[in-house]
């Protein structure tokens, strides 16, 4: 049986199907407009493919896949969304729960202002339309971790709607190819987490942790534009940055701070769009793009042997590696949706419609918070690539490491060597050193004095770059080394450097 | 479902009256989750009206009756917060504190002939007070005469942090004017609340009560309030649909009752919800839900949501052409035997009884209910004003006035009248506040 012709974003990964006949390549599929299930698209900036698209065998046919992203983001506060009780993801079970939050008869919603400022700024930060009026609404469902039966949302107008969301993808076989995508953000809106359920089988029990219940999340949704697990894996990446750089979550996905469900279909190109699945709480950005894969892989399959897609939901098994339907997500749910009556409308003001002589406290100016945002990684990025002339890619790799900029800017700043030959040394040989030793940049033995110290060593010439990789061998921890170093510096001065000297020179060097 | 429960926090307005050197005597009996128009749904069972045994009641009853078991015909307090109007017209306590969503505090006010007060909707927090209809709502007080329902009000009322629906502002304790010149009053009389349904006693009270305005200066002009009609069908699609939303929290998991299954989560929430809620609760529940489905939403939900703008519109119209207070009936009737009230089911009740209170909780108003005159039958009865929203004062101002204008006789109360008989011969009014 042929296997099917797939359209790919980024040839060259390796898939569970192998390539087609001999030696063929994938051609870049050409994003839909439309979007599945009716909804309206934002159109994604037309790609001009780098690799052309092998002709399709006789009774095959192209498929194309549309990928759409939800995200919870929990905030970075110090409270929770509608109450006082604190916000610790390290907390004993149920020691931050106020009576609101153990949804006692009489409690009342009292909204927090920096939630929604952290929605304002994120909604900035992603040139979103920032709703001047939002509204908030009850969605109810009955689950254990959720003790008021009903989450508190903002379904029928939200903070802020219309935005876009720019991220880079490499093609090609090699790193330095990449093209910039954007995926369009429908709207940001402000909504409760739910508490944390355990379920413990051998005493047929479920533990309810509530410390989760009420904090407040950013839902983003984006657009249907992506079209493959690549994709996505990368638009999440940048959202990261963006929500880290902004503080107003810390995005981290292996803490739960970031989770995110994906919506899939496949179609053929030029025909209407494939019922979708969602695969929920995709928890690593690892499994975020082998699930999308997977779950694309698995439509196909499925259609291609004359099969259906049922619009259900799935979650990932990480063992297996596939995507297995959720078991209690029976037919459709209707959340009976109501406006919250103890929520009055959320009002924000800009420099212009602010009342006069308005408590500060008590207002929130959108241009305030504007002027206040602080650089996005795009722009830093764009900066590095000014100010020393870096590669693109290089940029990106310097932010995609907690800390690595700063280094990188801290070498800079004590060193004379040349930006590019510092780049290399901090993404090659130093943040191969600490991945191999399984270290943060925070946690690295070798300082950026040490480092820019030794880049001017070799600089001048003083020392070869293997001397200079055997020096941070000696930094790692390897003494013996120094001989070897010994003797790099007398071939370099010729036999002329007297080897006591050399010794006591590099021992003052190395021990700085 | 809240069996055994203790609240860890004070409402507000308790709170509140505490901090002023109120003493919290106890808590009163209504109807299960505050629906219902008799205080007879509760699970400790039914309230009866101290009017049951009253020198004025017993009397007219001897005259016409056949010699029966005294107790067996007690009469109602109307609801739902009937046991506070029976505390309070039992001169057990200076003040109780109820609710009113769609009459229930004024209803039994006017039953136990004592001043039933519901604020503005927004002046009183809400904070501690069990939700029933959140955007109707209101704290509402029980006192024996129109200044303590003032005082009561200063204490309580003004911003609270903890409840985003409450204005901005702090409010000031007050005292009522004594106001002697009506003159410059317009009492607003609406047209569509003189239905077949009142009874004759009541309506002749009401017309007396407009002549007693004119009598004095003041213009009595009739109005209309077109969209009456609509109002019961609308409270009942808005009120089912907040209550299946506010009791979705009872699930027996955090607090309150629950029931022993333990089979699985979805069991357990369901025989704790079965056992834990009265008939009442539960039909009101399933409504909502059903207005609530997306395919019913805008059919029900919205559409009431419309109507009632159309009905709050009514009563803007009403004051901006110059009426200042509506007069209205209170309750169709006096208080009826407990027997012949659970002849009709809780829902028909509510529907009957609701009809000149209920409006106003869907326009957020101030109304308060002053008690008038006996009927026939010795019982109370007593007649509603409605103001402008956050005028409570001014409505105070007036039912002041007509309480010293119609001197409703003080309730005599056998074991009372042995023991503390000297304090009523000092009395004239239906208070014995303290001053």
């Amino acid at each position: 049986m042929a296997t099917p012709m797939l359209r790919w974003c980024c040839p060259g990964r390796r898939w569970i199907f192998a390539g087609i006949g001999g030696g063929s390549r994938h051609g870049r599929g050409v994003p839909t407009g439309s979007t599945s299930s009716g909804k309206r698209g934002q159109s994604s900036v037309a790609q001009q493919p780098l690799i052309t698209a092998q002709k399709p065998r006789k009774g095959e046919r192209e498929w194309a896949a549309v990928v759409g992203l939800e995200i919870h983001a929990q905030i970075a506060s110090n409270s929770k969304l509608f109450s006082g009780s604190q916000v610790d993801f390290a907390a004993p079970p149920n020691s931050l729960v106020s009576f609101f939050d153990a949804s006692l008869p009489g409690t009342l919603p009292v909204l927090n202002r920096r939630c929604v400022e952290a929605a304002v700024m994120t909604g900035l930060a992603l040139d979103c339309h920032i709703n001047r009026k939002s509204l908030f609404d009850r969605k109810h469902y009955f689950y254990a971790d959720l003790p008021a039966g009903y989450q508190i949302t903002q379904q029928r107008l939200p903070i802020a709607v219309n935005g876009s969301l720019a991220y880079s993808v490499c093609v090609g076989q090699r790193w330095s190819q990449m093209v910039t995508r954007t995926v369009g953000v429908k709207q940001i809106q402000l909504e409760q987490d739910s508490g944390k359920s355990l379920h413990d089988n051998l005493r047929s029990q479920t533990l309810i942790d509530l410390n989760r219940a009420g904090v407040g999340l950013l839902e983003v949704v984006l657009e249907p534009d992506m079209s493959c697990g690549e994709e996505a894996a990368a638009a999440i990446r940048e959202l990261q940055l963006i929500l880290q750089a902004l503080g107003t979550s810390q995005a981290n996905m292996a803490e739960g701070q970031l989770r995110v469900d994906a919506n899939i279909s496949v179609h053929h190109p030029g025909e209407p769009l494939g019922v979708r699945t969602e695969v929920k709480n995709l928890n690593s950005a690892r499994f975020l793009a082998k699930a999308i894969d997977y779950e694309i892989q698995r439509q196909i399959s499925e259609l291609e042997n004359g099969g259906k897609i049922l619009n259900e939901t799935r979650s990932f098994d990480y063992k297996l590696g596939c995507t297995v339907p959720m078991r209690d997500k029976e037919g459709k749910q209707d959340y009976r949706f109501m406006p919250e009556p103890n929520l009055p409308p959320l009002l924000l003001y800009d420099s212009g419609s602010l009342p006069t002589g308005a408590d500060p406290q008590q207002v929130i100016d959108i241009d305030q918070l504007r002027e206040q945002l602080p650089e996005l990684p795009r722009v830093t990025r764009e900066k590095l690539v000014r100010q020393y002339g870096m590669r693109p890619e290089h940029s990106f790799a310097l932010l995609n490491e907690v800390g690595l900029l700063e280094f990188f800017q801290n070498v800079m700043k004590e060193t004379r060597a040349e930006p590019k030959k510092v780049t290399s040394w901090v993404l090659n040989t130093f943040l191969g050193f600490l991945k191999q030793q399984n270290l943060a940049v925070s946690e690295s033995p070798v300082t950026p004095s040490a480092l820019a110290e030794l880049l001017d060593l070799l600089d001048r010439k003083a020392i070869s770059s293997s001397a200079a990789k055997q020096v941070t061998d000696v930094k790692k921890g390897n003494p013996r080394a120094i001989n070897k170093l010994i003797g790099l510096v007398r071939r370099a001065t010729l036999g002329r450097a007297d080897p006591t000297v050399i010794k006591e020179v590099l021992e003052r060097q190395l021990s700085s | 479902m809240l069996k055994g429960y203790v609240p860890p926090y004070n409402a507000t307005v308790v709170q509140k009256l505490l901090d002023q050197g109120a003493l919290l005597m106890g808590k009163t009996n209504l109807d299960e989750f505050a629906m219902g128009s008799g205080s007879t749904d509760g699970i400790f069972g039914p309230v009866k009206n101290p009017w049951s045994y009253s020198k004025q009641y017993r009397e007219k009853r001897k005259q016409k009756s056949h010699g029966e078991n005294e107790d067996s015909d007690w009469l109602i307090t109307g609801g739902s917060s009937g046991g506070s109007a029976a505390a309070v017209s039992a001169f057990t306590c200076f003040a109780a504190l109820g609710s009113d969503t769609g009459g229930s505090t004024r209803n039994p006010a006017a039953h136990c002939g004592v001043v039933g007060l519901k604020p503005s909707y927004g002046l009183v927090s809400r904070h501690g007070l069990i939700p029933l209809v959140n955007s109707m709502d209101v704290p509402g007080t029980l006192t024996r005469c129109v200044d303590d329902a003032a005082t009561v009000l200063g204490i309580l009322a003004g911003h609270d942090p903890k409840d985003s629906t409450t204005i901005q502002d702090p409010v000031k304790p007050f005292t009522l004017p004594s106001l002697t010149d009506v003159s410059k009053l317009c009492i607003g009389i609406p047209k569509e609340y003189l239905t077949p349904a009142l009874s004759s006693e009541v309506r002749s009270l009401w017309s007396k009560a407009a002549n007693l305005f004119e009598s004095e200066g003041a213009k009595v002009i009739e109005v209309s309030l077109p969209h009456t009609s609509y109002s019961i069908v609308c409270y009942h699609v808005l009120c089912t649909s907040e209550v299946a939303s506010n009791m979705a929290r009872f699930d027996g998991l955090e607090y309150g009752h629950r029931c022993d299954t333990d089979v699985s989560t979805e069991a357990m929430y369901a025989a704790t919800r079965r056992e834990g809620f009265n008939d009442v609760v539960r039909e009101r529940i399933l409504s909502g839900n059903f207005f609530l489905l997306k395919e019913n939403y805008e059919n029900y939900f919205v559409k009431a949501q419309k109507v009632r703008r159309l009905i709050a519109r009514d009563f803007v119209n009403v004051f901006n052409s110059g009426v200042d207070v509506l007069l209205t009936p209170t309750t169709l009737s006096e208080a009826v035997p407990h027997t012949e009230f659970i002849r009709e089911d809780n829902r028909t009740r509510s529907a009957q009884n609701d009809i000149f209170t209920q409006a106003v909780n869907m326009a957020g108003l101030p109304a308060v209910s002053v008690p008038m005159a006996l009927s026939s039958q010795g019982l109370p009865i007593g007649l509603q004003f409605i103001g402008r929203a956050f005028c409570d004062q001014q409505l105070l101002t007036v039912a002041k006035w007509f309480e010293k204008r119609v001197q409703f006789p003080v309730i005599q109360l056998q074991e009372l009248m042995d023991d503390c008989s000297s304090i009523f011969e000092n009395e004239k009014l239906a208070s014995v506040s303290l001053k």
